[in-house]
């Protein structure tokens, strides 16, 4: 199959690529970062999405499967750009895939999409609609993308989609927004909440996007793996310290004194637990995941140790 | 007692990982303390006594309804304990958390590591399809308001936990809990102060506030109560059935005041 991976320069990504490469699919990859070292047999344009130099690498290579993975959260651009990247990205590789032949399509969305709050149930299904936006709204733009994408499941029928909610990964490439946030040596928590955080080894997620496109799913899914953890359990596993700060303190410090940053309306996701229910993927498309909750955290925390970085990111 | 406890906290059946935490965030390392704390209250304070026991299946779903008595939890807690001290093996009861504990800091944690989510729909149906004992007030906040002259009467149940034991098929193990009032006999409840501190309300007792008295508490289980149905049944039919459990209830109080 061969299959086009707009954002390919991610770390999880790059991961998915390489798994695909090993089962002899052709990977073609779209993302304006590039790839150094990228292995050869990855056609990459590091070009934008958005341009109309993309819509040609649809035309002429003629994709059979995309999976699309240029969204990016809210700690890395502002609202315009984010907005721009991620809703506009995003009509743009559904709009080209409509237009250019492309079968089956596998939207990467998050698991965040539902939103954060005391009275959201712990466990969320695949027909809740997200909440809480009112408190975060630097999500809007993912929670809008992930809407859109789904609305392909009426509106393009012919299109095999996939929209796939994924928890927090973790991992030895450090890389995601759990990982972000437990980097430092304390993980600042809002004193007297601990809610529960879902989150996958890397592997393990992209192991399920290789399953999702595998299996043809179609349809909305959420995507875990084992169990969640405490966030005060997930700080002593990976050899972090806890520091329950008062909400209002915490708000006024992250990002500084070397705790990690945090936007405001992220403050509900340190309060309140998201956590996924995955058993309708893990049905649909017999996925299994192989590493635990523990053994993820110590992944983690073997190659970022919490007194300096020991390892640097492994190639793939 | 303190190794009873952690021993009995070993031996409930919840699929707990390798840190002692359940895919519902239940610790056990909260457990014991929380219940090292209970276990005092229910033999040395309150000397409570449990009777029919026998009743709350060892494993598998089932609902524990019964009536509110005490302005304050104090029954959830005792019913809780007197599963985890009494049974053999031990059951841990997962009773519905009012929503406004989720905002407060501590008891968010708190109840939550102990197994008691919010009370949504969402929660009950999860957790006895996942073949846990939940406990349920159909008389809600409502019930834990009523005054000290009102002790022995029950007020209107919800309809919501029939349509949940019908659609799960799920036993209703019907119990009274008698003493909360005389522990704490509320002669008036402040629901304006209550609001500003952001809890329905705050209860007054002849001492002000809610300190429960060593009074001697009692809970009676009865035998398991079985509806047939879809949960989808009109509202008529199902008031019907919860009827019969709020009677049996009833008998279970009077029963327990003879």
């Amino acid at each position: 199959m061969k299959v086009l991976i707009p954002g390919i320069s991610g770390l999880l990504a790059r991961n998915v690529a390489g798994r695909l490469l090993a089962q002899g699919h052709e990977v073609i990859g779209i993302d304006p970062r590039g790839w150094p070292g990228a292995p050869e047999a990855i056609d990459l344009y590091p070009i934008d999405i958005r341009k109309r130099d993309a819509e040609e690498v649809f035309r002429q290579r003629r994709p059979d499967a995309v999976i699309h993975m240029a969204t990016i959260s809210a700690l890395l651009a502002d609202a315009e750009e984010r907005y721009r990247i991620n809703l506009g990205g995003t009509r743009a590789v559904f709009e080209h895939s409509a237009n250019h032949g492309v079968r089956q399509i596998v939207f990467i969305g998050r698991h965040t999409y539902y939103g954060a709050g005391p009275d959201a149930p712990l466990y969320h299904t695949e027909s809740e609609p997200p909440q809480e936006l009112g408190t975060y709204p630097e999500l809007a733009d993912l929670v809008a993308a992930d809407l859109y994408a789904a609305n392909a499941l009426w509106r393009l029928p012919a299109l095999q989609t996939a929209v796939l909610r994924i928890c927090y990964t973790l991992g030895p490439s450090g890389h995601g927004t759990l990982a972000s946030f437990l980097k430092g040596r304390f993980v600042p928590m809002v004193l007297g909440f601990d809610p529960l955080f879902h989150f996958m080894h890397e592997d393990d997620a992209a192991e399920a996007i290789v399953t999702a496109l595998s299996a043809k799913a179609r349809g909305i899914y959420n995507v875990a793996g084992p169990q969640p953890l405490p966030l005060s359990v997930i700080a002593s596993e990976t050899g972090r310290r806890a520091l329950p700060l008062p909400e209002t303190v915490l708000a006024m410090l992250v990002g500084h004194a070397g705790l990690p940053r945090l936007s405001r309306g992220a403050l509900a996701h340190v309060k309140y637990p998201i956590v996924v229910d995955a058993t309708s993927f893990r049905k649909e498309t017999g996925f299994a995941h192989r590493f635990d909750e523990l053994g993820t955290a110590r992944s983690f925390a073997d190659a970022f140790p919490a007194r300096g970085r020991a390892s640097p990111v492994p190639p793939l | 007692m303190p190794d009873e406890i952690a021993a009995r906290v070993d031996r409930l059946e919840l699929p707990f990982d390798a840190r002692g935490v359940d895919e519902y965030g239940i610790s056990k390392w909260h457990l014991t303390i929380a219940f090292r704390a209970l276990a005092f209250l229910y033999r040395r304070y309150f000397h409570v006594r449990a009777q029919g026991l026998e009743h709350v299946p060892p494993r598998g779903r089932a609902m524990l309804v019964g009536n509110h008595s005490g302005g304050i939890a104090l029954d959830a807690a005792m019913v809780i304990a007197s599963c985890f001290l009494e049974l053999d093996p031990p059951r841990l009861a997962q009773g519905m958390a009012e929503k406004f504990i989720n905002r407060i800091p501590f008891a968010s944690t708190w109840t939550a590591r102990c197994g008691h989510l919010t009370g949504l729909p969402e929660h009950a149906l999860r957790l006895l399809e996942s073949e846990r004992l939940l406990l349920v007030f159909p008389e809600g906040a409502r019930g834990t308001a009523k005054l000290w002259k009102d002790r022995f009467s029950l007020v209107d149940f919800g309809t919501g936990f029939m349509r949940l034991a019908l659609r799960t098929k799920s036993p209703i193990v019907p119990f009274a809990f008698l003493g909360g009032g005389d522990a704490i006999p509320t002669v008036g409840n402040l629901y304006k102060l209550g609001k500003l501190i952001g809890v329905p309300y705050l209860p007054v007792t002849p001492w002000l506030l809610p300190l429960p008295r060593p009074a001697r508490l009692s809970v009676l289980y009865g035998e398991p109560m079985r509806v047939e149905g879809s949960g989808d049944e009109e509202d008529a039919t199902v008031a019907g059935y919860v009827d019969r459990v709020k009677a049996r209830i009833a008998d279970l109080m009077e029963q327990g005041r003879r």
